[in-house]
């Protein structure tokens, strides 16, 4: 502690000009001593991954050693574990002292492309287990998405960034700061010309009051936005529709009629969440009336919100384009030149229209965030003239921080870099060597800036070409704050000291205004001072850390009217484009390293572990391509090798490609993984790339899908009930009552525990999926064992399709264990080491566990999971930490499978029986009940008839899965409803298989 | 002339089974009770021909496979549905139709250990040395020699008169077995 | 070789003397030693390979094989059952025509009996080598414990416990049983003084007394009819292992009648396979002779009809239920990923076997050879094929999956077979492999019934 109160005062002295001679060297010589440690080196391979040649092979055994190598890092980085020194509320209860296996709750938020989504973070003595959505939130209320989920795991992740390092040796934050002054006070004589800052999307109030800041005292500096996967484009639009910057949100919760264009609002990404939830709430409301809101969704590429739409077409980038265009023409708006059309999409166009005008102000027509501004532009003024604007699609001030040079500033940055008005750049938070557009050879620009500091939480490759490496501390781990998508600002809550070390983006930007001693607790408090103007600062700030964020600091509803504006023109459809999206699971490719990502099975693909061309079958008939199959993608110059993926539902002649991988050496798990779109994008075909030449390279690769299957053939697996048969008191399945069995009735006289999936509601968003590896330990198990079929989640997400290959109907199914009552897995147990509970749980007991493995044989749903090696024991060390103590974990040679998160049900037992009453309906939330946004799991005890699940199960679209077998399974489906009418069985139709 | 002690038996050796056949029933008819045959392989008859009856052996085998099934049924019984009783798959405690597959097991393999061990007890085995096998010739018992003893503690015993009458039943050799 | 009286079942050359001179001097007097060094030592780097295998997995974990969800048995259970198949035929021989009075096969059960207890050690090793955790394997056996808890009784898992761990005592003991007199035999013939300890011990001092072969008769007639019933149950036990579970294509009821019969038959097809063999490499064939093969070639066709009975109803239940899942696991058969299983097993254990309908084949020592190979090879793709194809494929499409076995899992398989020979071989070198006292029997009945000269 002395040692740093001294730097601190010197770093002072320097700030202030007057700089003694004597540089700490007591601190230095600490370093060597440091340096002398044989696991330096392990830190040095480490952080320069392209120093280990054994780096970068995915073998799991080779991944989990080279992670576990990293062992010694999260104690070096001089960080120890334990509540942070501020003081922090627990969320549910203040207690004086930590209780040991008595988790605190605190109020905090992930983020995710600079937005924050407000979480509760369950921590055991300190140590961050498992976040869950904040239910008091507007946005949240109560559920995440699958990034939020993991978001734990990253905190734990040996591959972020342990050290500060200057041209690639282990250096220190003070000695950073020393040299950054020194920079400062330079810029400072020439007015902060030179200098630039690069950062990604900017919610967070406390960022830009620093970045103010230092512009008071550089005022020449020049700030630039890159988010990969951002903004930009829909900002653009709304500044040629409404003049000015404006965000706008769909609210699905009014519309009765929707079109998307190529937009996804269930897709993964910030608005995931509060879009799903407001989608199954309109839903729901209309079901009770017996009608069903109409979606139409037209997509180049398969997205969620077209597996939930009533009718999803798909049509090319260019098709859609078009389309817009005469939709517009139909519905009288002056200016448009007549796009050709291909004659079912100009009926269907027709349609839709027709529709949309129908229903008048509760339609909704939503342009793609990426689509051309004018298009979207003209996309808004649409809605205008039906109506909804201002009603089903709402505009607000933009939440996020926007600089003056415009967004999606990178183009502008590098202009900047060519024509030399850069010499100083921060790059915080921002990766743009391996995310810009490949024309803008960002790379070799960089170099050219004499001073280059790079602010992240991992070596990735800007850190490889800036001399300046800051590690970024993990949003759990320091004092920041954030604003959702509907612009409710939140404070980011510390929950645990940084593991590897990071630093606050904060600190920087402090150090460049010139207090370089502040702390970030005190930068934020500073600026909640602003944004709690007018109220009791303490109380109100007390009240924010409990709620995890200010009532009433949701982004000014603004009406708008959309101007004319000058149509773009038609397209030319017919050569091969390539749509460029961010990938389900690694998003931009931030998550690269995310093991529980990594291995989450990609909601249309299956595919863990890669990223692929998606082709439509057509194509790949055409091509004479399997999946696998590698082919050579070129545009322009630009050339990519990349392995295909045949996907149901592809417009025809349109490829798909993934962000986020081919990152070659990148830490333990993201090694070496898939290929690297970025290369392909230029700066004015970002999402989509026109005249795509794409040549087989006669070679595969082996690519993991957890589903090889795509049809139900013809069993009924999926059920679904026309909303008309609905309304009619139908059910769909008959009603009936226990079948008869030659076996004894068993009573559960406590509790019945049950759950019901509603398959309708179901987006297919895999956010349960994650939860449930982070609530029970599910391990991971890499490529290789997932090849051979051994992945080991818990609840999966079965993908189904019905109807024909080029159109299909897609249908998730997420398959819990259904508990059986008559389980034939326990009669097959020779040891009783699976049994069944008094509740009516399907039990495993690890520990009897011999391995016979006739349960999972026996297992009509094979929802059993089985250690085929010591997986648990494989994980790297720093996540032994990241484990939830309420459970066991599961040891080689052991069954394993859905437990209802037991572990739950005992701690609201124990609470009852403290209090000496029943568990109360609705205590019991298991892990994948909690996160999901559309509330489609409905967990309770059966037995109580008013129980939610209760009713759940009394509905006329419940059913059983694989009811013939008789096995009274405890979870049961609701089927989905849908437009079509009574009778038609279109989900026996039989899909070619892939 | 001086005395030697009594020998254990007389040991004569026939062509074939009929001639043990025939000889057996020559000495009996003689009046000699305390005789054994041995031969090759089993023949039958031999045994009741020297007046040998024994029904033991089925009632061991089947006390051995009473204890077995039954206790059999009792170790499945008591351990699932007394002892430790636990829902399993929604079945029925007390699954005898199930239980019946251990307990038929343990039956088959208790008569089993029963019958072999009333074998051996009863024909007190193993005893590796035996008075017979003093006798050098006496090996062929397990080739093709089929022999006849008549042992000293018979009543009518006396080497002369009963090694006259093994004669007359057709013996064609003739040892003294030494006690 | 030596030409055959009609009725005879062995050359009119054998007397008492003559069996007890062939049989005996194998042990005492080893005709071929050299041949018998080579087979042994082969069958010896069989051991290794097993011992490698057995280390290797207990190491790393089943994780080493191919098996994955849903095939989570593959190669391990396959291969039990085809193991504990295998020496049904020999209990049957021995207890079966030893019960029906069909003297023939006591120029058979010796051997026979032999490969039961080698074949069944090998089947109750797998169970145990293919356990997640097999350090705790004795948890299935009902033991007082400070756990307090008990096996499962109603799992046909642990009914094979039980099943197969009395077939191999009561297999090992009517083995013995009937080996005692032929021990003393050659007891009676050995020169050296450690055969003459050796045989002497584990003769227990028989001394062929008549009263000793009554009770000695009883005895092993009790054996004989204890043997059998427990044979159906082994194996019908067996089939329960899979007739038990949910999965289409194994919850049938004709499962147990139909393994019982494919064991049966398979196990034919091996003794054919040795006393082929045997009376080739022991010269044996006035032991052994033609019409012992014709007998055998005939129950091998019976058997093997009756399981071919078997595939056509197992098919038909499928087809008859109506099922979509049985429809859909019998077309998986018949045209999925592991077809060839399935046509192999017919045209291996089918086809080949129709040959068996002329007698001169029935007699050609050649034919027969290749049949019985055939059939052991057949009745194991078709356990592979009953075990694989329900399970790659049950309920739920998206949990198909194929399964591949590995490098491992062929080498334990492989191992075990080493094992087995490696236990042949010494049986064949220390014990007399053809019931002396028993062929004996037969002359004295033949020659009673004026079927040859009585011999002396």
């Amino acid at each position: 502690m002395a040692a740093t109160r001294e730097i601190r005062d010197r770093l002072k002295a320097l700030a202030t000009g007057r700089l003694e001679g004597r540089s700490g060297r007591a601190y230095w010589r600490s370093l060597e001593e440091l340096a002398a440690e044989p696991a330096f080196h392990d830190q040095l391979l480490d952080e320069f991954p392209s120093l280990e040649p054994v780096l970068g092979s995915r073998s799991r055994r080779d991944v989990l050693r080279i992670m576990g190598a990293s062992l010694g890092l999260a104690g070096l980085a001089g960080c120890d574990f334990g509540p942070p020194q501020e003081k922090a509320l627990p969320y549910v209860r203040a207690p004086e002292f930590e209780v040991p296996g008595d988790p605190e709750y605190y109020a905090t938020a992930a983020l995710l492309g600079g937005y924050a989504l407000p979480v509760l973070a369950e921590t055991h003595v300190g140590r961050p287990v498992k976040v869950e959505g904040n239910p008091e939130h507007p946005v949240s209320r109560g559920a995440t998405d699958l990034f939020a989920q993991a978001a734990v795991l990253d905190l734990y992740d040996p591959d972020r960034s342990g050290a500060t390092t200057r041209l690639a040796q282990i250096s220190t934050f003070d000695a950073f700061q020393i040299d950054l002054i020194g920079r400062a006070r330079e810029l400072e004589g020439r007015r902060g010309s030179g200098l630039a800052l690069l950062t990604g999307a900017v919610t967070s109030p406390t960022t830009l009051r620093l970045i103010e800041r230092a512009r008071e005292r550089l005022p020449e500096l020049r700030w630039f936005v890159h988010e990969p996967v951002g903004n930009a484009r829909r900002h653009e639009a709304a500044r040629l529709a409404f003049g000015r910057i404006l965000d706008l949100h769909p609210r699905l919760d009014r519309a009765e009629v929707t079109l998307c264009l190529e937009a996804d609002p269930l897709g993964p990404g910030p608005a995931q969440v509060p879009n799903a939830r407001a989608w199954v709430d309109q839903r729901r409301a209309k079901m009770a009336h017996g009608e069903l809101p109409k979606l139409y969704v037209l997509e180049s590429t398969p997205s969620l919100t077209g597996a939930k739409a009533s009718e999803a077409l798909p049509a090319a980038p260019a098709e859609i384009h078009n389309a817009t265009l005469a939709l517009a023409q139909h519905l009288g708006i002056g200016g448009i030149e007549a796009p050709e059309l291909p004659l079912h999409l100009r009926a269907k166009v027709l349609e839709i229209a027709l529709a949309l005008e129908r229903s008048g102000e509760a339609a909704l027509v939503m342009p793609g965030a990426h689509l051309d501004p004018q298009l979207q532009a003209l996309v808004f003024r649409i809605n205008q003239q039906l109506g909804g604007l201002n009603r089903t699609l709402v505009a607000t001030l933009p939440v996020e921080a926007r600089p003056e040079v415009g967004e999606n500033s990178l183009p502008a940055l590098a202009g900047a870099i060519r024509t030399g008005e850069v010499d100083t750049l921060l790059i915080l938070d921002s990766n743009p060597v391996y995310t810009a557009p490949a024309d803008l050879d960002i790379g070799d620009l960089l170099q050219t800036v004499p001073f280059r500091v790079h602010v992240g939480a991992y070596q990735d490759e800007t850190a490889a070409l800036c001399p300046w490496h800051v590690p970024l501390a993990h949003p759990f781990e320091t004092w920041s704050d954030g604003r959702a998508v509907d612009g409710t600002a939140s404070v980011i809550q510390p929950l645990v000291r940084p593991v590897r070390g990071g630093r606050s983006m904060h600190e920087v930007l402090a150090t460049l205004a010139g207090e370089p001693q502040a702390e970030p607790y005190e930068m934020v408090r500073a600026t909640w001072r602003r944004v709690l103007r007018g109220r009791d600062f303490e109380p109100a700030w007390r009240q924010v850390l409990h709620d995890g964020f200010a009532e009433g600091t949701a982004a000014e509803t603004q009406s708008v009217e959309a101007r004319p504006v000058e149509a773009p023109p038609p397209k030319k459809p017919g050569a091969i484009e390539a749509v460029v999206r961010p990938d389900p699971s690694v998003w931009d490719g931030r998550f690269a390293t995310n093991a529980w990502l990594q291995e989450l099975p990609k909601p249309f693909t299956k595919l863990t572990w890669d990223n692929v061309v998606a082709v439509s079958p057509a194509f790949a008939v055409e091509h004479r391509l399997d999946n696998g199959d590698l082919v050579d993608l070129s545009a322009g110059v630009r050339r990519v090798r990349a392995p295909v993926w045949i996907l149901p539902g592809q417009a025809e002649r349109t490829l798909t490609l993934h962000l986020g991988y081919g990152r070659g050496r990148f830490g333990g798990v993201g090694s070496d993984l898939g290929y690297d779109a970025y290369r392909l994008r230029t700066t004015d075909e970002l999402w989509v790339i026109e005249g795509m030449i794409v040549q087989a390279a006669d070679a595969s690769m082996p690519l993991a899908s957890t589903q090889e299957h795509h049809s139900m053939l013809g069993h009924h697996l999926v059920r679904e009930i026309g909303i008309g048969e609905l309304a009619a008191g139908r059910s769909v399945v008959p009603k009936e009552h226990h079948r008869p069995t030659l076996y004894p009735e068993w009573d559960y006289e406590t509790y019945a525990w049950a759950m019901t999936i509603d398959l309708d509601a179901c987006i297919g968003c895999n956010a349960c999926v994650v939860a449930c590896q982070a609530e029970n330990n599910v391990p991971v198990v890499g490529k290789e064992e997932v090849l051979l079929g051994r992945e080991m989640h818990w609840l999966r997400v079965d993908r189904y399709y019905s109807g024909e290959a080029s159109q299909p109907h897609v249908h998730f199914q997420p398959i819990p264990c259904m508990h059986c009552e008559k389980a034939p897995c326990e009669m097959g147990c020779p040891v009783n080491a699976t049994v069944h509970g008094p509740e009516g749980l399907n039990q495993m007991i690890y520990n009897r566990c011999v391995g016979t493995r006739t349960c999972a044989s026996y297992c009509p749903y094979k929802v059993r999971r089985f250690n085929f090696h010591d997986y648990t024991a494989d994980e790297p060390p720093t996540l032994v930490a990241r484990r939830n103590p309420d459970l066991t974990v599961r040891a080689r040679g052991v069954m394993e499978k859905c437990t209802y998160c037991v572990q739950r049900i005992s701690a609201a037992r124990i609470e009852a029986k403290k209090e000496g009453r029943r568990i109360r309906d609705g205590e019991v939330v298991t892990a994948c009940q909690q996160v999901c946004p559309t509330r489609a799991i409905v967990f309770g005890d059966q037995s109580d008839p008013d129980s939610m699940v209760a009713r759940a199960k009394a509905s006329p679209r419940d059913y059983a899965l694989l009811a013939e077998l008789n096995l009274r399974p405890r979870t049961s489906y609701l089927a989905e409803v849908s437009e079509r009418p009574a009778g038609d069985h279109r989900l026996e139709g039989e899909v070619r298989e892939f | 002339m001086p005395h030697r002690p009594d020998p254990y038996g007389l040991l004569a050796r026939f062509e074939n089974v009929e001639g043990l056949l025939a000889g057996v029933g020559a000495v009996r008819g003689a009046g000699y009770t305390r005789i054994d045959a041995f031969t090759p392989f089993p023949v039958e008859g031999l045994a009741r021909a020297i007046g040998f009856e024994e029904r033991r052996l089925p009632w061991i085998a089947l006390i051995g496979g009473i204890v077995g099934g039954a206790g059999g049924f009792l170790l499945t019984y008591g351990l699932n549905a007394w002892d430790y009783p636990i829902n399993v798959g929604g079945r029925p405690l007390n699954a005898w139709p199930a239980f019946a597959v251990p307990a038929f097991e343990m039956m088959v393999l208790f008569a089993a250990l029963a019958v072999i061990l009333g074998l051996l007890i009863l024909n007190r085995l193993p005893r590796l040395n035996h008075p017979v096998f003093e006798v050098p010739d006496f090996r062929r018992a397990t080739v093709d020699g089929f022999f006849l003893l008549i042992r000293s503690d018979d009543p009518l015993f006396r080497v002369e008169r009963t090694g006259r009458a093994l004669e007359k039943a057709g013996a064609v050799g003739i040892d003294e077995v030494p006690s | 070789m030596a030409t055959v009286h009609p009725e005879s079942l062995t050359a009119p050359s054998v007397d008492y003397r003559s069996v007890t001179r062939d049989v005996a001097a194998v042990p005492l007097a080893f005709p071929s030693p050299r041949a018998w060094w080579i087979g042994f030592g082969i069958s010896c780097v069989g051991v290794l390979i097993f011992l490698v295998s057995a280390f290797w997995l207990f190491y790393r974990g089943v994780g080493i094989w191919g098996i994955n969800n849903p095939d989570f048995w593959g190669l391990a259970i396959s291969n039990y059952v085809w193991w504990i198949g295998m020496g049904h035929a020999g209990t049957l021989i021995s207890a079966l025509l030893l019960l029906i009075n069909k003297g023939w096969r006591n120029s058979l059960n010796r051997f026979a009996e032999a490969m039961t207890v080698f074949a069944v050690i090998q089947a109750g090793m797998y169970p145990i080598l293919h356990l997640g955790r097999p350090w705790l394997f004795y948890w299935l056996i009902p033991y007082p414990n400070t756990m307090t808890v008990w096996p499962q009784f109603k799992s046909p898992l642990e009914w094979d416990v039980f099943a197969v761990g009395t077939y191999l005592i009561v297999s090992v003991l009517f083995w013995y049983v009937g080996l005692i007199p032929d021990l003393a035999g050659v007891r009676d013939r050995a020169k050296r003084r450690v055969w003459q300890v050796f045989f002497g011990l584990l003769a227990l001092g028989w001394r062929n007394s008549a009263i000793h072969w009554q009770r000695w008769q009883v005895c092993y007639w009790i054996l004989a009819g204890l043997a059998l019933p427990l044979v159906i149950s082994v194996h019908s036990g067996v089939a329960m292992l899979f007739a038990g579970g949910l999965e289409p294509g194994w919850h049938t009821t004709i499962y147990p009648p139909y393994f019982v019969l494919g064991a049966v038959f398979e196990g034919f097809a091996v003794v054919l396979l040795i006393s082929i063999t045997l009376r080739h490499a022991f010269r044996l064939h006035h032991l052994v002779t033609d019409r012992h093969l014709d007998m055998l070639a005939k129950l091998l066709l019976a058997f093997g009809l009756m399981t071919a009975y078997g595939y056509l109803f197992e098919g038909f239940g499928a087809w008859y239920s109506g099922d979509l899942y049985e429809r859909q696991t019998l077309q998986d058969r018949l045209s999925g990923d592991y077809a060839w299983a399935y046509w192999g097993a017919i045209a291996l254990n089918f086809v080949v076997l129709q040959a068996c309908w002329f007698r001169a084949v029935r007699r050609s020592a050649a034919a027969l050879l290749a049949i019985g190979a055939a059939v052991t090879v057949g009745m194991w793709l078709e356990r592979f094929m009953l075990v694989t194809t329900a399970l790659y494929r049950d309920f739920l499409p998206s949990s198909y999956q194929a399964y591949v076995p590995t490098f491992w899992e062929w080498s334990l398989f492989l191992g075990t077979i080493g094992v087995f020979f490696f236990l042949f071989f010494l049986f064949v070198r220390l014990l007399p492999m053809i019931s002396m006292f028993e062929i004996k029997e037969v002359l004295q009945e033949e020659a009673r019934g004026g079927h040859r000269a009585a011999p002396s």
